[in-house]
């Protein structure tokens, strides 16, 4: 077993512990990222896609508005690149009660939520495919994040300032010695080889799976995993986020984000954070609430379907709750004043909104702990990749192509992914997986879901890694039963045909089944 | 952008067909094909700033949506893409200045007819195409047809009607107007002499130069004005016949798929319209066409201009070619002659519409005929351009063949004797 030693381990490669590390590292502490997976590749890489303005708690749930806001505008200057600054309209559709638009103007005045009331005959002309039987219609400062940008400009930050990473590294278990957290086991998923790190903090970001993590040092804390589904649509139906302005609810938010638009989302509690299940009913509801917002939803061709479980800490442990009203804002728990284990933080719930502003905390915990006062600077330092200040804009790939569109072959046409970017990216990750690269690229996300990109992409991953044939069709194989989990919750119309001739190509030309592996 | 014609995006499966029947961007690096440019690209595109400027040197030719097996609707979005980024760009600038120009074509026909030795002199004047080159944009090579002189409206006016039982409606388009009367006053004399009354309102220009250069607005005002002259005689079931494919197209199809106009009066004037071989056609399998021809030994490559297919009639031409004796056609296999319709006219394109009709220009030349025959007027002068074959409409081959050419001197007198001087 090797070991490592650092300041701070940090646990889970979401947006919370990418922004933990990154904190960490820029207050100068030696810092150690873990995840079991590949970053973002838990709740934050499945979620709904927004940088909430705070308009949707609002009403319900004021600080979390507050809180919101705040953030949104701090990410607006820190990470533009990683934010497509479409706006967003809260709208009063048919099925809402007209009465909650003022206790909605009301709510967002007094959490200092920038709202405007606009006129329907420009919201319809703004968005024509919006329902037409709307009857108000608001503006916020809504907009869209991308996740594996955030999470991925917030790790390469954290390695500038000297940051280790190690991806597919399972924390199995917490040293605790003498009431402190001295450090944890991590074993190397696809190698199975064992690694002991020493920490003299353990952050413990693990989304919905901090409970699990937490156990490991012996401390009870209850996180009620709530599962959401969402579906992507081929193309942008919307360019504005779209929001029923009603109590918060399921299905009642489009979010345009990069090539589509994302509806969502819904609320189960579940058991354990890994579901993943989407049921038929789930995708039929969500298609009705589309309905609502965009007429002819159902007729329009849906791209992917998925579903990411929320992190939502529960302090009091009751049983049978609606999940949806536990307060959105996050969970920060000193194992130390609270369970009296020392050298372990918990840092959940919350949103990746706020991702900073709870990693700020975590880590002023942390120093706490260790006895030091280190001011945080990541409300003021921009991200790498967003140092010229400009937010992301939805043409960016098309127009950088635009002076010789012909001049460099093309691996996914739909998300225009060329082999120089592929080769560089296959070099960077030092991956077998196509997936990770994907989450890199969107690589094989558009219309096709890898039909015509996926064997190409695995030809330069093979040749590129000089991989054996094995490891190689591993790779295109994990990647087609990584699309399918996505693509048959909604297998009709359009995406059915697409799915069928990509079963073709894949079982009629490659005869994937088949292949050596 | 209308919705439907963006929706149809949806429906494109990636299997690449319309890129490989895609004149363009075989010529071009810098048009990435219509696959890209179309249902690809549209992904990328919001209300916001165009970022793809090579949708510009998609012609138009509208091959692509005929061949998608899917019923993606890609020229129509490139079409309308195209009108959003001129639309963005504004008014002021050489080409668009340019594009203005040479998207009036009645505008220019008005302007060059009573000047017409002087306008075409002008044409053919290397100094002055040279700055015109320069000044406007209009490649000093290109094909720019001559001016007649006199216009067919004015013809028409004059021309005898013919009490007849059966009545149809001429739509004669700018070309026919201005620089070929002389191919309106044959096709009036084949329908004539199948015992039709051809009534022909007064008409302007049907807005597709405009709607191509991405001036959607101002081409729905000519749609508009024309297919309310055209409207009445629709609504009583009269026929409406085009000689010229795309204005014809225009009034079937795209006024409404690209320019989203919905009025009543296109909708009737839609259903009425037919290209005049495809009448000639549907009458002739009803028993009504005359049959009467005379040999015609002639041999006679044929091509059916892109915009064609967008009318979904296969090639009635051929169909009644064949009912001419000793006529024998050579159906050219090639897709676009690259003109497509301003596109091949403007001086960054010239050189790429040149090489795409390169192909059909040589096996026009390839078969030394006296003649070529097709259906469009633009593509007849970029053929005659890149060929030296002289190209006319199919109809003037019928005309010949039914002998209209050396009438009594009753129909001599009708036909008009400049129609002897103009032909080939
Ligand atoms: C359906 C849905 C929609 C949402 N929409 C939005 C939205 O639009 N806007 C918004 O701001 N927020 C949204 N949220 C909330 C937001 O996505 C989450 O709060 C946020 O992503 C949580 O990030 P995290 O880093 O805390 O958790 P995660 O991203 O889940 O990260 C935790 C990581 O810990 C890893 N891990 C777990 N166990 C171990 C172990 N033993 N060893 C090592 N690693 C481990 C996991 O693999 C995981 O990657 C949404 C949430 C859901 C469920
Ligand atoms: S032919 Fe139609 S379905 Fe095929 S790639 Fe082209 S647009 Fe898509």
């Amino acid at each position: 077993m090797s070991s490592l030693q650092t300041d701070v381990l940090v646990i889970g490669g979401g947006s919370t512990g990418s922004g933990v590390a990154r904190d960490a590292a820029m207050r100068g502490f030696s810092t150690l990222l873990v995840e079991r997976r590949d970053l973002a590749d838990g709740t934050t890489g499945r979620f709904h896609g927004l940088l909430h303005s705070g308009g949707r708690y609002a009403v319900k749930d004021p600080p979390a508005a507050i809180e919101c806001i705040k953030e949104n505008l701090i990410l607006r200057k820190v990470a533009p690149d990683c934010i497509e600054d479409t706006g967003g309209v809260f709208v009063v559709t048919p099925w809402d009660d007209p009465a909650f638009g003022d206790r909605f103007l009301a709510g967002c005045k007094n959490t200092g939520v920038p709202v405007h009331e606009v006129s329907v005959g420009d919201t319809l002309r703004r968005e024509p495919r919006l329902h037409p039987g709307i009857k108000r219609a608001f503006t916020v400062p809504d907009a869209a994040i991308d996740p594996w940008k955030l999470v991925w400009s917030n790790v390469r930050s954290a390695q500038e300032h000297g940051a280790r990473m190690l991806t597919y590294h399972r924390v199995l278990s917490l040293d605790v010695d003498g009431g402190k957290v001295m450090g944890a086991v991590l074993q190397d998923v696809r190698s199975g080889d064992e690694v002991r790190v020493r920490a003299e903090v353990v952050v413990n970001a693990a989304g919905a799976w901090a409970g699990q993590i937490a156990s490991m040092a012996g401390c009870e804390v209850q996180i009620l995993p709530g599962k959401g589904v969402m579906i992507a649509m081929n193309h942008r139906l919307v360019q504005t986020v779209l929001n029923r302005c009603k109590l918060p609810g399921d299905g009642d938010i489009i979010v345009p984000i990069r090539t589509t638009c994302v509806i969502g989302t819904t609320d189960v509690h579940v058991t354990d954070p890994d579901t993943s299940e989407i049921t038929k009913h789930e995708v039929d509801f969500m298609l009705d609430e589309g309905e609502k917002l965009v007429p002819g939803f159902r007729q329009a061709r849906a791209l992917h379907a998925w579903a990411g479980v929320r992190p939502l800490f529960q302090e009091t442990r009751a049983k049978d709750i609606e999940t949806r009203d536990v307060t959105r804002s996050h969970a920060l728990l000193d194992h130390k004043k609270r369970d009296g284990v020392g050298g372990f933080v918990t840092i959940t719930g919350g949103k990746t909104t706020t991702y900073r502003f709870m990693a700020e905390v975590a880590v002023d915990a942390v120093c706490e702990q260790l006895g030091v006062q280190r001011p945080c600077s990541t409300a003021k330092e921009r991200l790498p990749g967003s140092e010229r200040g400009a937010t992301y804009q939805l043409g960016a790939r098309l127009g950088a192509r635009e002076p010789l569109p012909q001049s460099e072959e093309i691996i996914c046409e739909c998300e225009l992914v060329t082999r120089s970017h592929l080769d560089a990216a296959i070099a960077r990750r030092e991956t077998d997986s196509i997936d990770d690269i994907r989450r890199l690229l969107r690589i094989g996300m558009g219309p096709c879901q890898g039909g015509f990109c996926i064997y190409r992409a695995t030809a330069l991953l093979h040749a590129d890694r000089h991989l054996d044939y094995a490891t190689a069709n591993h790779s295109l194989l994990d990647f087609l039963e990584e699309r399918w989990k996505g693509l048959h919750p909604i297998l009709y119309g359009d995406q059915l045909r697409q799915t069928r001739l990509d079963d073709w190509i894949f079982q009629g030309l490659f005869d994937v089944r088949h292949l050596p592996r | 952008m209308t919705e439907a014609v963006r929706d149809s995006l949806d429906r494109c499966v990636k299997c690449t067909i319309c890129e490989s029947f895609r004149p363009f961007s075989k010529v071009t690096p810098l048009f990435p094909g219509p696959k890209y440019v179309g249902p690809q690209a549209e992904r990328y595109r919001d209300a916001g700033m165009s970022a793809d400027h090579s949708v510009d040197y998609c012609s138009g030719c509208g091959i692509c949506t005929q061949v998608c097996p899917q019923g993606v609707k890609i020229a129509e979005i490139n079409s309308q893409a195209r009108a959003a980024m001129w639309e963005e760009q504004g008014q002021i600038g050489q080409v668009q200045l340019r594009n203005q120009l040479i998207a009036r074509p009645s505008v220019i026909g008005k302007l060059g007819t009573p000047v017409a030795p002087l306008a075409n002199w002008a044409l053919g004047n290397r100094t002055l195409r040279g700055l015109a080159h320069n000044l406007i944009g209009i490649h000093r090579d290109a094909a720019m047809p001559k001016f007649a002189g006199r216009t067919f409206q004015r013809w028409a006016r004059r021309h005898a009607r013919r009490a007849a039982d059966k009545t149809v409606v001429y739509f004669h388009g700018c070309g026919t107007n201005y620089y070929e009367p002389a191919a309106g006053e044959m096709l009036v004399a084949v329908l004539e002499h199948n015992g039709f009354n051809v009534i022909i309102p007064p008409q302007d220009c049907c807005g597709l130069p405009l709607q191509s250069n991405g001036r959607f607005p101002a081409a729905r005002g000519y749609v508009r004005r024309l297919v309310a002259n055209l409207a009445p005689y629709a609504r009583e079931g009269i026929p409406i016949v085009a000689n010229s494919t795309s204005c014809g197209l225009m009034l079937k199809r795209e006024a409404h798929e690209i320019l989203g106009i919905e009025d009543e009066d296109l909708q009737v004037v839609s259903k009425q319209l037919f290209d005049v071989c495809e009448f000639l056609l549907f009458l002739h399998e009803k028993g009504e066409l005359r049959t009467d021809f005379q040999p015609l030994p002639l041999e006679v490559p044929y091509h059916a201009p892109c915009q064609q297919r967008g009318h979904g009639i296969g090639k009635p031409a051929l169909d009644l070619f064949a009912l001419v004796p000793e006529l024998r056609v050579i159906e050219l296999n090639i897709d676009c002659c690259g003109i497509a319709g301003t596109y091949g006219l403007k001086k960054e394109k010239y050189d790429i519409s040149m090489a795409v009709g390169e192909p059909l220009f040589r096996q026009i030349r390839e078969a030394k005929p006296e003649v070529a025959a097709c259906g469009s007027e633009t593509c007849r002068w970029q053929i005659e351009h890149g060929s030296g074959i002289h190209a006319v409409h199919p109809i003037e081959l019928l005309y010949r063949a039914y002998g209209l050419d050396s009438p009594s001197p009753a129909l001599r007198e009708r036909v008009g004797e400049r129609v002897e001087k103009e032909r080939l």
